[in-house]
């Protein structure tokens, strides 16, 4: 499978939030407003990329010392380290994008999206730079998801006729569950 | 057994550790955000609550406020004015204290006073019970259901439904205001935990509809208006209301109600739902 279809079975095929429901918990969280949304989404590339490639690193590491079942223990250490790193880096450079990511950086930590995109590199044997094309996939899948979602909310808002019961996290849902069939409709492109 | 296998995960998970723990603790020094030193102080002498009732997203995001002078000093309603002082000492400046506020539910229509329209079998949540026809169950569509909602939201035990009514117990009350947000039918104000006389009724009717739904609700009769000696209670929609800073607590417009909707229930009240916390 070439580099490219394998950026586009993550990115829109088989995205990692509405296809493989990865990562619902940051996508539901950073969704309220599309400024948020923007920057959780570039944090969320840029962590992927990077784990992408630690991580296809480390694995090369494991495989010497023949210790390969501790591969997700080691990508969870991997993951948190540089979400760590990156949160010093955020708030000391972008203060404000520090501020309204607030608790969902640190949360990237947990974002199951993450360490599955390094399991399914791993899974998938992608080599490094097969690896480095899923990752970016996955990151813009997510960006795009979760703009997309943000965009829907921030009109959801002002909508003085919407019952009650619904309001907030509710619609949310049933909107997410719409823009996940919505993306069904991706299946079978280009035979992925 | 083959020792390697002992060892080499430790060397593998063990090494990654140690790198990653030198690099992190390089980048904590390289990239250190310097804070006020003060906001660590104000955090530790605000009482941890993280209600959000000054208007702020917990207690951190106020002390960051606090020190940066975006906002006063005695927002803090569950610390009150020991914290505010606290605070004030840390910043520098005095700090004059709100008097202590404390949430009160205005209907004293319980079971057996106020009549009901029909058996309301739903969600026993107020606001799934006010999209029922008429408002509720209620007879009197702005008394209170009983259904709980502010007891539900109140993270200090300072509500309890008693005899189908919400009372507040006045020393677990922060004045929070998370009750006043989620009553469906605004029944519950913030007053001064010093005023002992309190109007305990919300209907805006007419005194006949008043008097056929519920034998202690204010029917507009203005006799309080009247024989208020300070003139501190006027008429707003068929409904008495007190000016807190005119009145003198002389209970002489509670002697005069006809059906007792003005009371002294602050004081009776917290003795009545002190004994009922004592039986759970």
């Amino acid at each position: 499978m070439g580099l490219f279809s394998i950026f586009i079975s993550s990115f829109l095929v088989n995205n990692y939030v509405l296809a493989k429901f990865l990562g619902i918990c940051s996508f539901l969280g950073v969704s309220k407003k599309t400024e948020t949304a923007k920057g959780m989404g570039l944090a969320v590339i840029f962590v992927m990329i990077l784990s992408s490639l630690m991580t296809s690193i480390v694995y090369k590491i494991l495989v010497l010392l023949h210790v390969t079942f501790l591969s997700t223990l080691a990508f969870v250490l991997v993951i948190a380290s540089l979400v760590q790193f990156v949160e010093m880096v955020v708030k000391k450079t972008q203060p404000a994008l520090h501020k309204a990511l607030g608790i969902f950086l640190p949360l990237i930590t947990t974002n199951c999206a993450v360490l599955g995109m390094a399991l399914i590199n791993l899974q998938e044997g992608y080599t490094i730079m097969d690896g480095l094309a899923n990752a970016l996939g996955a990151g813009l899948g997510f960006m795009l998801a979760i703009v997309l979602l943000s965009g829907l909310r921030e009109r959801m808002e002002d909508n003085d006729n919407m019952p009650l019961a619904l309001k907030g996290l509710p619609i949310s849902l049933v909107t997410a569950g719409l823009m996940s069939i919505a993306f069904l409709g991706f299946s079978g492109l280009g035979g992925l | 057994m083959d020792i390697n296998n002992l060892i080499y995960p430790v060397i593998a998970i063990g090494g990654m550790g140690l790198i990653f723990g030198v690099v992190l603790g390089y980048a904590n020094k390289k990239f250190h955000v310097p804070v006020d030193p003060k906001i660590p102080l104000v955090r530790a002498a605000l009482p941890s609550a993280n209600c959000g009732a000054c208007g702020y997203p917990g207690c951190d995001a106020y002390a960051a406020a606090v020190v940066q002078c975006d906002t006063t000093l005695n927002l803090c309603t569950v610390g009150g004015s020991s914290v505010a002082e606290e605070i004030g000492e840390i910043m520098g400046v005095s700090v004059e204290s709100d008097s202590p506020q404390v949430a009160f539910v205005k209907c004293k229509g319980t079971c057996s006073v106020a009549k009901e329209k029909y058996v309301y079998d739903g969600i026993m949540d107020c606001r799934q019970a006010i999209i029922a026809p008429g408002g509720g169950p209620k007879a009197c569509s702005d008394g209170c259901m009983g259904f709980a909602s502010c007891v539900r939201a109140c993270e200090f035990n300072a509500l309890h439904i008693i005899d189908g009514v919400a009372v507040v117990y006045k020393d677990n009350c922060v004045a929070c205001g998370a009750c006043v947000t989620i009553c469906p039918k605004d029944l519950i104000e913030m007053v001064p935990a010093s005023q002992e006389v309190l109007i305990e009724c919300n209907s805006k009717s007419k005194g006949k509809s008043v008097k056929d739904n519920c034998s202690v609700g204010c029917i507009g009769c203005t006799m309080c208006v009247k024989v208020c000696p300070e003139d501190a209670i006027v008429m707003v929609n068929n409904l008495a209301v007190i000016d807190f800073e005119k009145c003198t607590h002389c209970g002489a417009c509670a002697a005069k109600c006809p059906t007792k909707a003005i009371s002294k229930p602050l004081k009776d009240r917290a003795n009545i739902s002190e004994t009922a916390t004592n039986k759970e």
